[in-house]
Order: structure tokens, then sequence, then C-alpha cells
């Protein structure tokens, strides 16, 4: 007989445990709701970009047959937004609209085709106001406020110096600044925003399924907005396609899918369309970055000045944080001390952004890495080198402005990106010919595994999960942790099993539902591995605790001498032991059915100093690092760019599923080039002009390269197994790699995002026509 | 006006009462209930629909359900034999081609539609045929190497 053995899976490659349900179309998401006698919702938006409401009138409207409940602004005068020191933002428009698309009426009617009717049949008199879709003419001095309570259109301006930046510039032996521009860019999920929300008249309770990323805070928001006890509610969150950052805040689309359903006495479903979905966006805004380094011969940073404007939208959304970040992510990556940054959101008349993936930090890591690279260049420095040359010492440290770093695998990172990439045998040697120069270029990028602090400081645990276990010798784990692709219930389900030695298929997994799961704090800021992650195997070693003290008793043996091999505990090797099976039993006898709890906390530590206001923006428990190597193809004759491959080494700390982790990296990398080369959002007086997959151009498979992953694992002291994340770290570094590849194989520097080929086409003219007015070749 | 569409819907004879101007897409999920079918746009940018009519992958965001009179349709949930993956779903399944999932069904149609018609396909075969459907999460390294272990799994007798 073969020595039993628990089971282990971290580490290995596991295919999702709900890739079945995704793969055969049984996975139900919001829109796949349908029930008997459900009405159809409609929006009814803004076609101007700031104006001053006169009348609504939607009296024709209501007469429609069909038309179940219309709702306004005037159905509802409370504040949303995810910052509990910005809800002011309004589920429909009152006095003002302040983003064409905003929403400002909707009805709920028999069936789709209604519903459209009355919305034609809706009149709105409005005066308008002079309208800023640029952070500068919104700044002008004598431009009107968006919001009354921001004057000058300033959401947030943030300063702070930390060291002696001019004495530092002072003391380099080379100064450079750059200017860039990043335009806006959207997460544009597969799934298009749904909600389903059904009204119980006869209970007063609400239930709401909604394509969030976080259902606890959809819940509180529902609760505000509808003015109904919170435990009045109940929020489920179905399969969920994407989010990328877009479904962390509270979306309208829920909101007002609530208030026509109690409206209506009934159940409402609101499914936007693409367009919609672009309008109600959330993305990373439009970044204007002034980035000055000074640095010493040997390739030494010595100090950093980084001013960095962004165009937030017409609502303050997350925007305090994203500038935040913007700056203190400068921190944790290389060893500066000299740093001076200067940050303004700006209100605009376009719609709000929010949290994209790498919320704050990519924008500037471009600039940044950029301009390292051309210094680097200047002094005639190895890309590699001068990064080699600013690491962080080794860890444990804290950054001057007060961030933990506790591992630090970027120093492996580049040595296999550059070993892996051949980059010393062919970098300086570009191929040639029919007009296509190649060239190769590297960066670096970091992100936090969870933000420290919770957006809702409420004094409880940052995580908690529950085990339950029955009769039947199954365990469900209960988590409102929220699973939208990136694989976290898999992550979950293993850490458990692992704990306890036991095979996957052991254990149930349910998430999602507010009336069944613990609460959690959400899919945000690559929290869930790293939080949830130790909060579920505080859990398990709970369970395992209650079983191996039954075991004991059982046995007859103390429990510190029982051996727990997932499905066999045993006193000593000689003993037969009992099965999993038995040891429920006996467990059972005390209590019936176990559930326990576990949970998780961050440390003070880790939640970032008081040295400028804003300063715990950026405290993590751990921070992920990448490089990467890309290399690019640049026909000249067209400006079209190839990117021929890409090698990305990511120091997740641990991979607890190598496949998902490989799946993130190459999904962030990717998402990278998405936002280097094609997407960006545009307007025309306001209104969006890319509000479709055809003008808003993500990278098809056929743009798309080869991607290998590297896994570095630093083992970070606190992580679940020692993990970090994975799933956001990877995609700034992808920009600036591009542009120093373009950089490399043509001398020509792209500050402006994205790189198209128009632009690399007049960069190619501009340049030919320099040489001949220079008589040189 | 209404019709009435005959055609065979996942291998099965159906006969129903619809509107002329009723999308394929709409049929399928609003009326038959089959929603494993998804939309992902407003017509024709994302590939997210895709069904197989008479085995070849088809927008059913772009088809009048009344042109499929008399033909067969093929859905995502038509793949699944005797309860076990088809050869392309396992493919994405075990490769994570499929991370959120909601692409999928379409990448998985087109898939199949190719396996279909093309039991060997290259690397660039695979890329031309999957061109027109967009993911958002894999950047489409897994749903290559998904495709090519579906092939491996169909010539050793899988159906695709």
């Amino acid at each position: 007989m073969n020595e039993m053995a628990p089971r282990r899976t971290i580490g290995e490659y596991v295919p999702l445990v709900d890739g079945p349900e995704k793969v055969s179309g049984r996975a139900k998401y919001t829109a796949d709701l349908i029930g008997l006698g459900m009405l159809a919702g409609r929006i009814f938006r803004s076609p101007f970009s700031h104006a001053e409401i006169l009348e609504l009138d939607v009296s024709e409207a209501a007469k429609l047959p069909g038309v179940k409940a219309i709702v306004t602004g005037a159905d509802c005068d409370k504040g949303f937004g995810v910052l509990p020191i910005a809800r002011t933002e309004h589920p429909l428009a009152r006095e003002r609209v302040r983003y064409c698309g905003e929403p400002v009426a909707a009805v709920a009617a028999i069936d789709d085709a209604t519903a459209k009717e009355a919305l034609k049949r809706i009149k709105l008199k409005v005066r308008e106001l002079p309208a800023y879709h640029t952070a500068r003419a919104a700044m002008a001095p004598d431009a009107v406020d968006l919001h009354k309570h921001r004057p000058k259109n300033i959401e947030r301006d943030v300063y702070f110096e930390l060291g002696d930046v001019e004495a530092a510039f002072a003391a380099a032996d080379l100064v450079r600044e750059g200017v860039y521009n990043c335009p806006e860019v959207c997460q544009n999920q597969m799934e298009m925003h749904a909600a389903v929300a059904d009204y119980d008249v006869e209970r007063d309770r609400m239930t709401v399924h909604a394509s969030t990323q976080v259902p606890y805070y959809v819940h509180l928001m529902l609760s505000q907005i509808l003015g109904m006890d919170m435990s009045r509610i109940r929020v489920v969150k179905p399969y969920v396609g994407g989010g990328f950052g877009c479904r962390t805040e509270t979306l309208n689309v829920e909101l007002i899918t609530a208030l026509l359903a109690r409206k209506a006495g009934g159940c409402v479903r609101t499914m936007v369309n693409r367009e919609e979905t672009f309008i109600t966006h959330r993305g990373r805004p439009e970044t204007d970055i002034r980035l000055k380094l000074g640095m010493r011969k040997d390739g030494r940073i010595v100090a950093v000045e980084c001013e960095c404007i962004q165009r937030g939208g017409a609502h303050s959304g997350y925007g305090v944080v994203t500038i935040l970040y913007s700056g203190s992510m400068l921190y944790a990556i290389y060893d500066l001390h000299n740093v001076k940054y200067i940050g303004k959101r700006v209100l605009t008349n376009t719609p709000p952004c929010g949290a994209f993936r790498g919320h704050g930090t990519v924008d500037v890591r471009f600039a940044f890495e950029s301009l390292l690279d051309e210094m680097a260049h200047a002094l005639g420095i190895d890309p590699f080198a001068v990064r080699r040359t600013n690491l962080l010492p080794a860890p444990p440290l804290v950054t001057d402005n007060d961030m933990m770093v506790n591992s630090y695998g970027l120093p492996e990172c580049l040595d296999w990106v550059e070993r892996e990439s051949g980059w010393r045998e062919r970098k300086g040697k570009p191929a040639k010919g029919n007009g296509v120069r190649k060239g190769l270029g590297m960066a670096c990028s970091h992100y936090i595994s969870g933000a420290s602090k919770p957006v809702n400081w409420t004094g409880e645990p940052h995580a908690t999960v529950k085990l339950k276990l029955d009769f039947d010798g199954s365990i469900v784990l209960l988590t409102g942790a929220a699973d939208i692709g990136q694989g976290s219930s898999t992550v979950l389900v293993q850490s458990v099993a692992e704990v306890l030695g036991l095979e996957l298929s052991r254990i149930r997994i349910v998430t999602g539902d507010s009336d069944v799961v613990p609460k959690d704090n959400g899919s945000y800021s690559s929290r869930v591995t790293f939080l949830v992650g130790n909060a579920a195997i505080d859990a398990a070693n709970n369970l395992k605790a209650v079983l191996v003290a039954a075991a004991a008793r059982k046995l007859e043996a103390k429990p510190g001498e029982i051996e727990c091999l997932g499905e066999l505990y045993r006193a000593g090797a000689q003993d037969k032991g009992l099965t999993f099976n038995e040891v429920v039993t006996e467990a059972l006898k005390d209590t019936g059915t176990i559930t326990v709890t576990g949970n998780y906390s961050t440390i003070p530590e880790s939640h970032g100093g008081k040295k400028y206001r804003g300063a715990a923006i950026g405290g993590t428990m751990g921070y992920s690092y990448s490089a990467q190597v890309v290399e690019v193809s640049v026909d000249e004759e067209t400006g079209v760019v190839t990117v021929d491959k890409v090698w990305v080494a990511h120091d997740c700390g641990k991979a607890l599923n190598r496949l998902s982790v490989e799946g993130q990296v190459q999904g962030s990398v990717w998402m990278g080039m998405g936002q280097a080369m094609s997407e960006e959002t545009a307007y025309h007086d306001g209104l969006l002009l890319t509000a479709n997959m055809l003008d808003y151009r993500v990278p098809t498979i056929q743009d798309s390269p080869p991607i290998e992953v590297g896994i570095v694992e630093s083992n970070d002291p606190h992580g679940p197994f020692g993990a970090k994340e994975a799933g956001e770290g990877s995609l700034a570094a992808f920009l600036p790699a591009l542009t120093n590849a373009i950089a490399d194989a043509t001398g020509l520097r792209f500050n402006d995002l994205p790189v198209t080929p128009d632009r690399v086409f007049a960069a190619v003219e501009k340049r030919a026509r320099g040489r001949k007015t220079n008589g040189g070749a | 006006m209404a019709r009435i569409l005959q055609l065979t819907l996942n291998g099965r004879a159906r006969s129903d009462a619809i509107s002329e101007n009723v999308l394929l897409l709409d049929y399928l999920r609003e009326f038959v209930g089959l929603t494993g079918t998804k939309t992902g746009c407003d017509g024709g940018e994302c590939g997210a629909c895709t069904v197989l009519v008479d085995d070849q992958p088809r927008l059913s965001c772009l088809t009048l359900a009344a042109t499929v009179e008399g033909q067969r349709v093929d859905t995502i949930e038509s793949l699944v034999s005797d309860g076990r993956l088809s050869a392309v779903q396992r493919g994405f399944h075990e490769k994570l081609g499929s991370q959120c999932g909601y692409c999928t069904p379409g990448f998985i149609m087109a898939s199949a539609g190719l396996l279909r018609r093309n039991p060997r396909p290259s690397e660039d075969e695979i890329r031309d045929a999957l061109g027109s459907n967009i993911c958002r999460c894999t950047g489409y390294v897994k749903i290559i190497e998904a495709v090519k272990y579906a092939v491996d799994l169909h010539a050793a007798g899988a159906s695709p």
C-alpha cells in the first residue's frame, strides 16, 4: 500500500475551479438572469456636456402603455461615491448635468421596445453652461466651477517634498526633463454593465444582482441611495465578465435599477449597451506629466521632481486616491531620496474616471522609465545597469515616504529577462532591411498587494473567511471576495485545501451573496490573494485544530501527537488512524455542524506614514515587482510597429497557482500594450467618439505577441505561503519598454501615447526633413 | 410581422413563432433561454455572440433569426456530450484560455468551427479564425495554447 500523503496543489498549474461552467455556457452573468415578468430598464442620458436643468418633462413617457415606472433626480437627493469623503454624485442628475451621457431619467417598461420608445418622449430643457473637456480649460481663471464645494475645479492638490531636492539637483552630473501625455483609456471589460433589482413590496426588501467587483460597496450605496436599512438589502454577485477596476465603485446602473424596481414594485433588468458602458467609464484619466531627474555620472538617481495633472471627469469618484498613488508610488521600486511631487486632480465635463488596473501608477511609471532610459543612453550606461545601480537595499526596509518593503525580487526579475531575451548578445546589433528596423527595450514596474487601509475604516479585520463542515464531510468556503475572472475563488480553495491536505474537490466555494457570505472589502488593489488568502489559511488552521482535537479524543492521544495526512488522521506512523469522515463524525458530536472563522488584518507598519497629507495611499503588506524586455519591428515606410515578443519576469512572492499567475501577467502586459499602441478615448465637444470596439482599438489576436513569463519567488514573510500580487504589477512596464525599444530601433522617442502608425510615420518624416535641411544623410 | 421559424437547434428540431425582425442572438437568449451565447457589443465588434450555422461561425448579433430557416444552429450549450467537455472546451478550461469567461463561448464556437473544417490548423490559421473575437483578459497567449491542445485532443478522437 502506498503511504498516504496530504494533497498539495500550491505551486502547481491548477485550472480554475469555476472553469467548467465558463466553457460550457452554464455560467450565469447578470444579463443572463431572465425571469418571467421582469421589466426592462432603460436610461435617458444628457446630450449636453454642462447645463443647468430647467425642466424635465416625463409626462408623455408616463402615458405610454406598458411603462411601469419612471425615475428622475427628483426621486433621490442622496449622493454616492466610493470614498466616504466624496459622496457627491447622484445616480440621476439633479439641477445640473456635468457630462454628455450623464443619466437624467430612467424607465422601466414591460419590454425593451416600450422602454426605448418611452425615452424618446422625455423632454429635457436646459440652460447650457461653459463646458471644459480638458484639464487646462477647467483650470482657467474664469472657469465656472463644476461643483460648488470644489473651487477652481481642483478635486485635490497634492504636494510633498522629501529630502533636499534643490540641493540634490544642483549636485547632479546630468539633469533632464521630459514632458509626457497619456490619454484616457477604458477598461472595456467584455461584459457590459447590467443589474437586476427585485423589490419585495410586502416585506420592503431589495435584492440586487450586479456585475460588481465589490458587492459590499454596492450594499452600502444602495442603502444610502434608497434610504433603506442595510438589513433589508441583499446583494448578489453572479459571474462577472471582467472589471479591471471599473466595477470597484458602485455604478449608477445598479442604483438606478434599484430605484426603478422600488417605484415599479417589481423586478427590473437593466442592460446598458457597449456605448453606455464606455460612457459609464471609470477608466484611467488623461495624465500630463512633467518629470525631471537628476543623475550622477554612474547612473545613480539623486533627485526627482514630478508634476502630474489628471483630467478626472465630472465627479470625484476615486480621484483623490488616484492622484495620491501617482506620487507615493514613485517610491518602493528604486532607492530614491530627494523627491518632490506636485499633483493636481481636475474636474472636467467628461465621464468620471476611476481605478483602472495599475491604479495611478502606470502613466508616471511610463514617464519615469522613459526618462531613465534616455539619461542612461546619454551617459553611455546600459539600461539594465542603470536600474541595478538604483536598486533598493536588501529588505526589510522603509522608504522615505514610510512604505514598508519586506521582499524585493526585482534584481532576479532583471536577471531573468536579461538572460532569456538574449539582451547582452543582441542589444545594439539591430537587424535592418526593407525599411524595417528592429529594437529591444526594457523597463520595470511594481504594484501593491492590497491597500493596507480599507476605504471604509470600521475597525473590523481586513478580511474574513468562513468554513462550514457538516455530516457529509464536505467543506464549504464562504467568502465575499468577488471572483471577476482573476481566479480568486480557485486560489482560496487551494489555500484551504493545502492547509488541510485535502483534494480540491472536497471544498466548495460560495461567493458573493450577502445573505450567506461574510462581508469582504472586495476585489480591488490586488488585495484578494494576499489579504483574503491569509484569512482562508487562518480559517483552515482553525478547522484543522478542531479536527485534530476530535481525532485525539477518539484515538486517546494528545492533540500534539496527531498527524494530519489529509484523508487520514493518526497518532504515530504505526497507528491505523481514522479516515477524514470518521474524524468529522467525532468532531460533530460536540457542536453539530462546524463553522469556523478566519481573519486577517494588516499590520500598522504597513499603513504608510503621516509625512504629507494622504501619505497612507500606497501602503501595503507587500509590493510585487516586474521587469520586461520588448522586441519590436518598426516599418519606417508605413509607421507600423509590431511587437515581436515580450519577456516578462514578475515577482509574485510565491506562485500559488502557476497557471493563473502566467495568465494574469500575460493579460497585464497585453493590456499595457493596448494603452501603449492603440487605445485612447476621443471626444467632440464632450461627445464620446470612441464608444465602440472599432474606434476604441483593442489589440486583436493577430496584433498580439508571444509573452514569455518568468516567475520570481521572493517569499514575502507576510504573504499567504509567501505570495504577493500577480494581476496588475506587470502592466506599467510594458509602455516604457515599448517606447524604449522603438528608440533603440529608430532613435525616435515617443513621449505621447499611444504610439500609433500615424505618429511614427510623422516622426520618421520629420527626421528625414531635418536631415535634409542639415545636409545630413 | 410574426412568422414560424423552423430550424435544428443544438441537434433538436424546433418550430417557433417569432417576429421577423428579431435577431438570432435575442431569439437564442431571450426567447429560447440559451444564455450561453453572449452579447458583448452593439453589433459586430467583439465576436462574443458567435454560433455555428451549418458548421460555419456566424455573429448571431448581425443575423436575423428568420434567415436561418431550415438550417442547423449550434450554440455553446451543444458541445458537451454525455456530460463531457468537448476538445475545445477542455482546452480552454485546462490551459486557462478562459479567465472571466464572457468572451469564451464565442471563442470556443469559432474554434469549434475551425476544427470542423480544418482539423489540423497551423498557428497562423488559428489566429486568422479567431481574428474577429476580442478577449480582454488573456492577451490571447493561452487561447492559442488552448486551441492547439484541443487540436491534439481532437486528433486523439475527442469531438471538437
